[in-house]
């Protein structure tokens, strides 16, 4: 019986970790998908709609990753994965890439080897309240149940936000952002907390939106970015310059609506051109085809739409700019340049 | 003269191990030996190079750092800082917690409802047959989240007991309120209390009052086991039995009482503190969710097996008895229960074993157990996979095994004696 079990163990970790050697570009062109794991729904960042179809800013991602590599943004399997299992499904094999609200940590980038290709969305820990309770402050929570989706770094941060100011909490934990909804509309936990983006996602799809209030204290830093595994680094760049296309893009002005026009040949801006691919060859040197960045604008449009059409001010999610303006407007977003 | 024919002298041939009957069987167990090895030796190596390729060598170092997360339902000293291998032991304890909570319950409910689905009553016995097959029909996953989502959506939410007008209040003279955060009832306090000592360097402390009402409840059943034999034996010499009940509830109250009143024992009543129920004992309704779900599902099991144990029991044993005049209720318990027990007991034990096993689902309603803590938060903040699995495989392996053993002790004992 112990033999048993330490074989059944061995297996599983053994194939695990055959399925994460290298080469992940030539198996995503050689299988014509991109697998890419996503949320189990989040709206607004990842979510499937009426017909089945995923969409949302996460999504958007995968799509323009898909349409720079395949040159097809709908050739992407989308995998749904919960805090817990979206590591282990990347780190063997299951998933190219992952684009799941997935805070850049040194311990994730070191220790659980992976590679974090960059910021998609610079976020930080909140918590809701229902308005009726009157708290206008976290610290004003100490002894309220706080449901949390475990095996998330915000679980990390509430641990040490409640210690440091001395207060006592009780933890709900919790698996799925569904899960956490229900016990949270039901009352059996007075505060959801999880990133401030997530919250606002997820008070958007309540009845009465007006009734919940997000309280002001952020508790920590959220750098949510895609990543793939460590060690594949030329798979690591496709995904970390088509991250930068979208965001250089909308810094340059190139939208999915002049897009065409503007590819159609040489401007008067030489890194508009050299980002199109109608001049130098950064497309080859990524293994990829010339217009491979044409196509991920194409896909979805640039950083700023994909923003605007998921999760921006006029969507129900509602979310500002703020911190995820570009540099020239006083926000962080600022890519390397395209040479 | 006589001619001696000796018989040839066979000489060992190769061909023989495969071609001779007497080695055959032999060559092949070694062949497939061999095979084995190599397989677990090729496992073992292509993971071992495979993790190494990834960064990844197997280590335990992970189990001192500090967790960093909060455990809501621990029966030890836990904090965020403490490192990972406490929040296992924490865990291990929660999975317990609900293994022995469930099998008594799956047991009693069990013995039950097998012997009410035996009843001549028409109705009783089909009640019982449709809780059979509802339960053992439909994944236990089902029922726990199911049993979870009754809880959360029925009962009333703390602050509905808050304010004049509330829409809910508390049970039994303001001492239990069933919220659907759990229940939470009277806890036993001392004002007198002698205190916590450290055992293990520390690493918990055991209760002295706990220690103490233990020791004085087993003195006191002594004693009463010593009265009930003097009676035994009086009634065996002078044929009158002695009334003895009241002395036996006394040799096991008295002394308890005693000591609670030394020790200044009192109850601590639940009280609507700030967001929630404070004081009090707090059964979460993960726990309750958890455990009536495993409770329910197991004993549609145990019920079955409680009535194939008692219909393989001889209907004339059940005739003899009652020529004997031995009413019929005395008769179960006596006759016909004592003779299943041979049959239900082992089938008993795997139900034990499954029902531990199950408590693995906690996960689905957030009960931390060893699933939900090594298993899971820890496997997933440090990323040792690996590590954490093999250790949690193992912890369950000593479970089971644990629970197999103490069973098949039981089990030898009822056990027919035989010549």
């Amino acid at each position: 019986m112990k033999k048993s079990v330490f074989l059944g163990a061995l297996t599983v970790a053994g194939i695990a970790a055959g399925g994460a050697s290298a080469g992940t570009l030539d198996d995503v062109v050689a299988r014509g998908t991109l697998n890419c794991g996503v949320t189990t729904g989040l709206v607004g960042f990842a979510a499937p709609d009426a017909n089945g179809v995923w969409d949302g800013f996460d999504v958007g991602i995968c799509r323009a990753v898909a349409a720079a590599v395949l040159g097809d943004s709908q050739a992407v399997e989308f995998i749904p994965t919960t805090g817990k299992t979206r590591f282990t499904a990347l780190a063997s094999g299951e998933i190219d890439m992952l684009a799941r609200n997935t805070t850049w940590t040194f311990s994730r980038d070191v220790d659980l080897k992976f590679e974090f290709v960059g910021v998609n969305y610079y976020d930080g820990q909140g918590f809701m309240v229902p308005a009726e309770l009157g708290v206008t402050s976290a610290k004003d929570l100490d002894g309220a149940t706080v449901c949390i989706q475990t095996g998330t770094t915000t679980e990390l941060n509430l641990a040490d936000f409640f210690r440091a100011n001395g207060i006592s909490y009780e933890p709900v934990p919790i698996e799925t952002n569904a899960e956490a909804q229900q016990q949270y509309l039901a009352g059996a936990c007075d505060v959801y907390t999880t990133d401030a983006s997530g919250l606002a996602a997820t008070r958007a799809t309540f009845e009465d939106p007006g009734a919940h209030v997000v309280l002001p204290e952020i508790i920590s830093k959220e750098p949510l970015g895609p990543l793939v595994r460590h060690g594949d680094n030329e798979w690591g760049d496709v995904v970390r310059w088509t991250l930068n296309a979208l965001i250089s893009a909308e810094e340059l002005g190139v939208t999915s609506a002049n897009i065409g026009e503007m590819s159609m040949e040489a401007g008067n801006n030489p890194e508009i051109n050299r980002l199109l691919g109608t001049e130098g060859n950064l497309g080859e040197m990524l293994g990829l085809s010339a217009d491979w960045a044409k196509n991920a604008i194409a896909a979805g449009g640039n950083y700023g739409e994909l923003f605007e059409g998921n999760i921006g001010e006029n969507t129900p999610v509602g979310l500002s700019r703020g911190l995820n303006a570009q540099w020239t407007d006083g926000g962080l977003l600022y890519t390397p340049p395209f040479r | 003269m006589t001619t001696l024919t000796e018989p040839p002298k066979e000489t060992f041939r190769l061909s023989m191990l495969i071609y001779d009957t007497r080695y055959r069987s032999l060559t092949i167990q070694v062949v497939a030996l061999i095979g084995f090895l190599v397989l677990i030796g090729w496992l073992i190596n292509n993971t071992m190079t495979n993790l190494e390729t990834l960064g990844k060598e197997p280590n335990f170092r992970f189990l001192w750092e500090p967790a960093g997360y909060d455990i809501n339902q621990r029966l030890l000293d836990y904090t965020s800082q403490s490192p990972h291998i406490r929040a296992a032991v924490i865990g291990v304890l929660n999975t317990l917690v609900i293994a022995v909570m469930g099998c008594i319950t799956a047991t009693i409910i069990g013995v039950i409802v097998g012997v009410l689905r035996l009843s001549k009553n028409w109705i009783v016995s089909r009640l019982m047959a449709v809780y059979v097959e509802t339960f053992r029909n439909v994944p236990v996953l089902l029922w726990i989240v199911f049993t979870m989502a009754i809880l959360i959506e029925t009962l009333p939410a703390p602050r509905a007991f808050r304010g004049d007008n509330a829409t809910a209040s508390m049970l039994l003279d303001n001492s239990v309120a069933i919220t659907n955060r759990g229940v939470y009832i009277p806890e036993p306090l001392f004002s007198r209390g002698l205190g916590d000592i450290p055992v293990f360097w520390g690493t918990f402390e055991i209760s002295l009052d706990l220690m103490a009402v233990i020791a004085v409840l087993i003195a006191g059943f002594y004693a009463s086991k010593r009265i009930r034999m003097r009676a035994d034996s009086i009634q065996e010499a002078t044929g009158e039995r002695p009334t003895v009940w009241y002395q036996r509830i006394a040799a096991v109250v008295v002394p308890l009482g005693v000591l609670l009143y030394a020790l200044g024992f009192y109850l601590g009543y639940p009280e609507l503190k700030g967001f929630n129920f404070t004081g009090g004992t707090y059964l979460r309704n993960s726990l309750i969710a958890l455990w009536l779900a495993l409770s329910l599902y197991t004993a549609a099991f145990i019920a079955e097996i409680v009535r194939a144990g008692i219909l393989a029991v001889s209907h004339g044993q059940t005739e003899a008895a009652a020529a004997l005049g031995i009413r019929p209720n005395r008769i179960m318990r006596l006759v016909v229960l004592p003779q299943a027990m041979r049959v239900i007991i082992p089938p008993l034990i795997s139900n034990y074993l499954n029902l531990t096993k199950n408590s693995s689902l906690a996960i689905a309603v957030g009960y931390m157990d060893i699933t939900g803590t090594l298993m899971g938060i820890t496997l997933n903040q440090t990323g040792r996979e690996l590590e954490t699995v093999l250790l949690g495989m193992l912890i369950y392996l000593t479970i089971s095994l644990s629970i197999s053993t103490v069973m098949n002790w039981y089990n030898n004992r009822l056990k027919l004696v035989e010549r």
